[in-house]
């Protein structure tokens, strides 16, 4: 009897046309020796790489301290702009996770057998990301040692929160967010974790076999396995659907206009997933080359990456060419103003730095050439990644500094806490990355395995 | 003193372990082992297959239900949490009703979600352990390039047992008592 729990049977002669990253490691034991021996001493690049990641984290570290002493006087918010930075770095942080859901989970269930050599390290992305975003909401409350009175906890005051704020939504959404991705990576590593096992040796033998829970790759394991690693991938999908939705709903349910859209759900789904494949993109094209795996990740999959980037990219542009249509279709004067404002006020080059970073840098795409050529891609990443974070604070701050009073009306300028507390963003999720990709195998071992035949003693035998 | 943890005792099973390194000799000798009534095997791979999923013969894994369980726990939780707590200490908020259903309807489908991964975690740790009393035969190279077939067996049915391995392929044949 045939289960749903396995991917359906490629014939053998197309395997390898499905993915021709394979053509270089062509048994079981070379993909278990290669991914092996990226756990090997790092090069002197890594350790740089660690050193700048940690220098970063350390300067948000000292940042915080010193907001945590002085409180939030320090940050550039000045009514009438009460979110402005962290709330920007939240939503992008959020943002970037999205994509190595879409990776790990929806392509999964879609059958994308190109997704293997690089959901491992999409799915760490997400976790890291997520961990990153978290910090920020708690930043942003300003009394950090009571965010847990966002939680619905019997308690003297005898309160329970507000169900009915998208804020709380959040706190549900994310942190929903942050546990299952969390258990999915951990879930994916358990075969792989037992493989490194049994080729290490020492102390490190005795780590990886506690980490790997006494997996042995039974049938009975596998039968459990594989249904529940199918399941998880079903409920991650409305999942990664539903918090980029609830996170644009922290804006469209309130009455603010160039917030208050019924466009903004799937806007921001496909921003964040727009933006979580330029991070990608940003971290896989080095990390290839420092691991060298290049054999692993090719050019195909960058190829595959780009074309998710361009068709995120081109909703994205519909979503901002619609955001104008409708501001001046629906005849309102607040919502019109406020869009003029974004094009031409006082914030004109963010407003233009987010359109042409995402919605003109992504038509590049188009192109095969550009595809396929890592230097270009990596630099489209960096833009990717620039105007995503401009996006989210384009959306934030012109919106509040100009609402329906024009005596109201004032601009934000951001401060070195602003910009302490995102660098050190950047060095937090940095310092994580590189540790995960220096510990655990950051190519899926077993699911590479999954798409090379297993050698037959009868030519041909094929299956089915 | 060695700290003694309540761990079950786990028994060594005598039996044989072979070794493979073609599919189609692992599924014959499964095949033929179930048809020769040895229904006590061990099949190891490095990633799932299911052609030996289809020669062992396994039916659907009963973790489904665990996830259905968690899903139906949490929706049930995230509701009734939203509406007991709204009507413990009734505040009119945004002109809704106490016990509004639209905006609870998020917090329900994030812990549908949330329990409903969960328990199949659990599933999956429960279903393992269950069998975790044994101590089966296991050789490093199983999650590496070679199949592992293990069969219980003991007294005269061990040189049947092994002849059944060796002739449908078998490059390495062991025995564990």
């Amino acid at each position: 009897m045939t289960t749903i729990s396995q991917p359906p049977a490629i014939p053998e002669d197309e395997q390898l046309e499905f993915a021709p990253q394979l053509r270089m490691t062509q048994t079981h034991a070379d993909v278990t020796r290669d991914v092996v021996a990226t756990l090997e001493t790092p090069s002197r690049g890594y350790y740089m790489l660690l050193f700048g990641a940690v220098g970063l984290f350390l300067v948000g570290l000292g940042t915080f301290v010193i907001l945590l002493k002085d409180g939030l006087g320090h940050a550039g918010y000045n009514p009438p702009v009460m979110w402005s930075v962290y709330i920007t770095t939240f939503v992008f942080w959020v943002g970037i996770g999205h994509a190595g859901t879409l990776i790990s989970a929806i392509l999964f269930l879609f059958r994308s057998p190109w997704r293997t050599a690089v959901y491992r390290a999409t799915e760490a992305m997400t976790v890291f990301a997520v961990m990153t975003a978290g910090l920020f909401p708690i930043i942003h409350i300003g009394r950090q040692w009571i965010f847990y009175w966002l939680l619905p906890y019997p308690n003297q005051r005898y309160l329970w929160p507000n169900f009915k704020s998208p804020l709380i939504w959040d706190v549900f959404a994310i942190s929903t967010y942050l546990t299952v991705s969390t258990c999915f990576l951990i879930f994916g590593l358990i075969p792989d974790v037992a493989a490194v096992r049994d080729k290490a040796r020492g102390w490190r033998k005795f780590i990886y076999g506690q980490l790997s829970l006494g997996w042995q790759g039974t049938d009975t394991q596998w039968r459990h396995y594989s249904r529940a690693y199918l399941y998880l991938a079903a409920l991650a999908t409305p999942l990664v659907l539903s918090v980029h939705s609830v996170v644009s709903w922290d804006f469209a349910s309130s009455v603010v206009p160039g917030w208050h859209g019924t466009i903004f759900a799937p806007y921001f789904v496909a921003g964040a997933i727009y933006s979580g494949i330029g991070m990608v993109l940003t971290l896989l094209i080095p990390l290839r080359k420092a691991l060298r795996i290049e054999h692993m990740i090719t050019d195909y999959h960058f190829d595959n990456l780009s074309k998710l980037t361009l068709l995120t990219g081109t909703i994205l542009f519909y979503a901002y060419a619609m955001e104008y249509f409708v501001a001046w279709y629906s005849g309102n004067t607040f919502e019109q103003m406020t869009f003029y404002r974004r094009a031409f006020g006082p914030m004109w080059w963010a407003g233009w730095t987010m359109i042409i970073c995402n919605a003109f840098v992504s038509q590049l795409l188009w192109f095969r050439k550009i595809r396929t050529n890592l230097t270009a891609l990596f630099i489209i990443s960096i833009f990717i990644n620039i105007g995503m974070w401009f996006e989210r604070y384009v959306i934030i701050v012109s919106s509040l500094a100009n609402d329906y009073v024009p005596w109201a009306w004032d601009q934000m300028n951001p401060t070195w806490a602003d910009w302490g507390i995102l660098a050190g963003s950047f060095g937090w999720f940095g310092m994580y990355f590189l540790l995960f990709a220096r510990t655990f195998p950051i190519v899926a071992i077993q699911e590479i395995k999954e798409m090379i035949p297993m050698p037959r003693r009868r030519a041909g035998g094929g299956h089915h | 003193m060695a700290l003694k943890l309540p761990i079950p005792r786990r028994n060594s099973v005598p039996g044989v372990l072979a070794s493979f390194e073609h599919i189609d000799a692992a599924t014959d000798a499964i095949r033929t082992l179930r048809a020769k009534g040895h229904r006590d095997l061990t099949v190891y791979t490095s990633h799932p297959n299911h052609e030996v999923e289809e020669a062992v013969g396994h039916t659907n894994s009963p973790v489904r239900l665990f996830t259905l369980l968690g899903g139906l726990t949490g929706c049930t939780a995230g509701f009734a949490m939203t509406i007991w707590m709204s009507r413990d200490w009734p505040v009119l908020v945004g002109g809704k009703g106490i016990a509004a259903i639209p905006p609870y309807v998020v917090i329900a489908f994030e812990l549908t979600i949330l329990m409903g991964a969960l328990l199949t975690l659990f599933s999956v740790g429960l279903l393992s352990v269950l069998k975790a009393g044994r101590r089966i035969a296991y050789d490093p190279r199983f999650s590496d390039d070679r199949i592992g077939v293990f069969v219980a067996a003991r007294g005269s049915d061990v040189t049947v047992v092994e002849r059944y391995l060796r002739d449908a392929g078998a490059v390495e044949v062991s025995h564990a008592s």
